[in-house]
């Protein structure tokens, strides 16, 4: 067959048609510049939210496409968090090297604990990843010579945000998170752009084809565990950025980076959202955000109920359903 | 001939059970043959062992003289020995078509890109208009596995194993579940594959073994019982023996 028509065979164009933008895909990219320009004085809750939606983008690399599940994701969330404060403190303050300070580490903590998540069930990797989060988050707290133990690491100064290469004075960041949101938006679609390719590429096929078979994976050629440890690094160097970004937007490291909490709560940021299609940890952080923003302004000790009200009948009803109010009252068809 | 796979006194056991007890075996290049049994014979153990899914007690494993006893699974795919499952192994959130171009990259190589979508290169694309065309799943070729009817996944099955390339084909029951009609065509579509790949069949169609294989292994109790051409096999009044008042259960055998 030659190369002119197969490019026009059925498989051809489907196989595009599959990596195709979709318009909701547009639409949330230029969401994300757009909540900048319009919400200026939102500009600190936004940089929480786009931080965890980074965050549990990294969560979907590896539960949604390769079904690695994790409880202790914030370890590479956390690492990145006292790489980028400690990088500013001690070595320079430059926000954009910190920031590939802080990804390096934790993809480099990502590649050597991966040997930990390739053998076992879930329910094991459950508990290692649980328990690597915990080393560090004791580690973090017993040395205090270097991370300030339970105080955090308080009074990281950034420097002002350079553009690289660019003829012009760095934008330093404000009170008001004006510079900061920004900083954060592009960091967040940058990698979403690099993670959209690297899902709809052969590697990331090969991901979700060992997440739905691990057995028949290796029967057509693949070395699973090369692949688990290569998405993991990624993943680690992923959660890296969004802790560094939350280090240096906020200017300091505590211990709660590392908390079981932030482990548990991107994990159901991206269930909310759903899993295994990449934008699922973008719309899960804002829903999560916003809850949590209206319900604890409204009845503060009390969000706790609300929320978990809020995922069991999302649970229930199924997010497909639930996004979908008119079809709550039809006959349900058998799948 | 040539040997292209050989198995030397391979033993496997489960605690005190011996499952591939002491078993010799011989697939030429180009061969047809075919491996038969009754029910817990231990055939789809050996497949397993010649697969790299179990790991023999002792023993060796030759592929073109070279041991491969011990070599990883999907190392062994990548040199060529390739299996279809008894029980169908799909992915079965993928397409038919995304699981084939997955496999073709594999064997082009170029499954290790990460910067180029699936469908970028042509001949991969090429690859799969071909088998999606051979085995009838070009109209579905968008949907996703799992909301397949079963025939088609089987089809996917045999079609997954063929996008590998194929030097040693391991065929487990490749017409297991599938309606006596349509059986034959997956024959045909077998027996359409080029001389040199050697096919091993483990199959309970007695009516399809006959016809298709030209090498017989008879295993029984993990042990090779008799192995000959299809005529010796089909008229040795031991193996019949073996068979007899079997043939109910055989169509059942899942």
């Amino acid at each position: 067959m030659s190369a002119v028509g197969s490019q026009n065979s059925p498989a051809a164009k489907s196989l595009r048609a599959y990596a195709r933008w979709r318009w909701w895909e547009l639409a949330l990219l230029a969401a994300l510049p757009l909540s900048w320009l319009l919400l200026p004085g939102q500009s600190l809750l936004l940089n929480e939210i786009a931080i965890v939606a980074l965050f549990a983008v990294s969560l979907d690399l590896i539960l949604g496409y390769a079904g690695i599940v994790s409880l202790g994701h914030a370890a590479f969330f956390g690492f990145g968090s006292y790489a980028a404060a400690l990088f500013a403190k001690n070595v320079m303050p430059d926000p954009l090297v910190g920031l590939v300070v802080a990804t390096a580490a934790s993809a480099l903590l990502g590649l050597v604990t991966s040997v930990l998540i390739l053998r076992g069930s879930d329910l094991t990797r459950l508990m290692v990843t649980l328990g690597v989060a915990s080393i560090l988050y004791e580690l973090a707290n017993k040395l205090d010579w270097l991370t300030g133990g339970a105080d955090g690491l308080q009074g990281v100064v950034m420097g002002p945000l350079t553009i690289p290469f660019a003829p012009i004075a760095g934008f330093a960041f404000d009170l008001a998170g004006r510079v900061a949101y920004a900083y954060t938006i592009v960091v967040l679609i940058v990698v979403l752009l690099i993670a959209r390719r690297l899902v709809h590429s052969p590697f990331g096929a090969s991901l979700q084809a060992l997440r739905d078979n691990r057995l028949r994976a290796a029967s057509i050629g693949l070395s699973v565990p090369l692949r688990l440890v290569a998405v993991y690094t990624i993943a680690g160097g992923v959660a890296g950025a969004a802790g560094g970004l939350l280090a240096q937007t906020t200017g300091f490291s505590s211990l709660d980076v590392f908390d079981f909490h932030r482990s548990a709560e991107v994990m159901l940021v991206l269930v909310v959202g759903g899993t295994g299609y990449l934008y699922g940890g973008i719309f899960g952080a804002i829903v999560f955000k916003l809850l949590h923003d209206v319900i604890s302004a409204w009845t503060p000790q009390y969000w706790n109920f609300w929320l978990g009200l809020f995922l069991v009948v999302l649970v229930l009803v199924g997010r497909e359903r639930f996004v979908r109010p008119w079809t709550w009252f039809g006959r349900r068809h058998a799948p | 001939m040539t040997t292209v796979l050989e198995t030397r006194s391979l033993v496997k056991r489960f605690g005190g059970l011996a499952a591939t007890n002491d078993i010799s075996l011989v697939v030429e290049r180009g061969a047809r043959h075919a491996l038969i049994g009754p029910n817990g014979a231990g055939k789809t153990t050996l497949i397993n062992l010649l697969t790299g899914v179990l790991e023999p007690t002792s023993g060796t494993i030759l592929l073109d003289g070279d041991d491969i006893t011990t070599l990883a699974s999907h190392l062994r795919v990548r040199r060529g020995v390739v299996r279809t499952f008894q029980i169908n192994q799909l992915f079965n959130t993928l397409t038919p078509l995304s699981s084939l171009a997955l496999a073709v990259s594999v064997h082009q190589g170029t499954s290790t890109r990460f910067w180029r979508p699936l469908g970028g290169d042509a001949a991969v694309a090429a690859a799969c208009d071909d088998l999606l065309t051979r085995f009838r799943l070009a109209d579905v070729m968008n949907q996703e596995v799992h909301s397949l009817a079963y025939g088609k996944r089987r089809l996917l099955e045999i079609a997954l194993a063929l996008a590998c390339r194929p030097r040693v084909l391991l065929l487990d029951e490749p017409v297991a579940g599938v309606p006596q009609g349509e059986r034959q065509e997956i024959f045909e579509t077998i027996n359409a594959l080029p001389d040199d790949v050697s096919i091993l069949l483990i199959e309970h169609d007695m009516d399809l073994v006959f016809n298709f294989a030209k090498t017989v292994t008879v295993l029984v109790n993990g042990a090779v019982f008799a192995e000959g051409d299809v005529e010796t096999i089909s008229n040795d009044p031991r193996v019949k023996a073996v068979y007899l008042g079997e043939d109910d259960a055989v169509g059942a055998h899942a």
